[in-house]
């Protein structure tokens, strides 16, 4: 890009300061930060994979890590982020297509987004705890 | 016709990156083998979740596990290189710094791809 000499400062209207996020806006941001947190979170998937592959001793490990407060606490941001970035992707599947571009619709598919990522976290524990029996 | 060029465009000469539409459209077709692979691979552990080695080593050593898992952990890998690489050209503007981290990023993915193999061919064969 080529700059221009620009020989005081232009006049700057306020945004950042004053602007209220929408949540198409908001949840796009998520979707960044969801997955960046999915990348390191990639690393969880293959301590447990090498675990297993390893030794019992590694595996029995690994899943006391996974089992502690925070172990359950990373697991469950995880799946969080994972869904959340799943549904993410399907909201830009159908924007792809030029549908539900329209302002009301984006903002109402951004919502359901968030609503759905938390459901599916939340069903998925639920079915998780069940498959344990307890 | 008019040159559209911009000066600093002209100097660098570099032209197209002749790529076009490939970063997206990649980025886009491991997001559509992501969706059935992950949920096979969240629905995979639901079924597993409280149970012995014993157990996960013979679930694990499933060709049909194997092959998904395989799967996965390619599209995921691939996925995930193409959209950190937009993040840091996003964020990073200093030249160095950035293809160091482009490097970088490739490296990680490659690595935690030679890992997933080693496991994965491991619990295939009962290693």
């Amino acid at each position: 890009m080529s700059k221009a000499a620009a020989t005081r400062a232009r006049p700057l209207s306020p945004h950042l300061t004053i602007y209220r996020p929408p949540i198409t806006m908001t949840m796009s941001i998520v979707h960044r930060i969801t997955g960046g947190a999915l990348y390191f979170g990639t690393l969880l998937l293959i301590a447990w994979l090498l675990a297993a592959a390893v030794s019992e001793e590694w595996f029995n490990l690994v899943n006391w890590a996974f089992g502690t407060w925070i172990g359950q606490l990373i697991l469950f941001g995880y799946t969080w982020a994972l869904m959340h970035h799943m549904l993410g992707g399907i909201r830009h599947f159908i924007w792809d297509t030029g549908a539900m571009l329209e302002k009301h619709t984006a903002s109402k598919v951004a919502w359901a987004t968030l609503a759905g990522s938390v459901l599916l976290t939340v069903l998925i524990w639920v079915a998780g705890y069940m498959a344990r029996g307890l | 016709m008019a040159d559209m060029r911009t000066p600093l465009g002209k100097v660098r000469g570099l032209g197209s990156a002749h790529e076009g539409t490939d970063h997206f459209w990649r980025q886009r077709l491991t997001a559509v083998a992501n969706i059935p692979l992950f949920l096979f691979f969240v629905g995979f552990l639901i079924s597993l979740n409280g149970a012995d080695y014993a157990t996960v080593r013979q679930a694990l050593a499933n060709p049909f596990v194997t092959l998904m898992f395989g799967l996965m952990i390619f599209s995921g890998l691939y996925h995930m290189r193409l959209g950190m690489q937009v993040v840091i050209e996003d964020y990073i503007h200093g030249e160095g710094l950035k293809l160091a981290l482009i490097m970088l990023n490739t490296f990680f993915c490659i690595a935690a791809g030679a890992a997933s193999a080693y496991a994965l061919i491991r619990l295939a064969f009962g290693g």
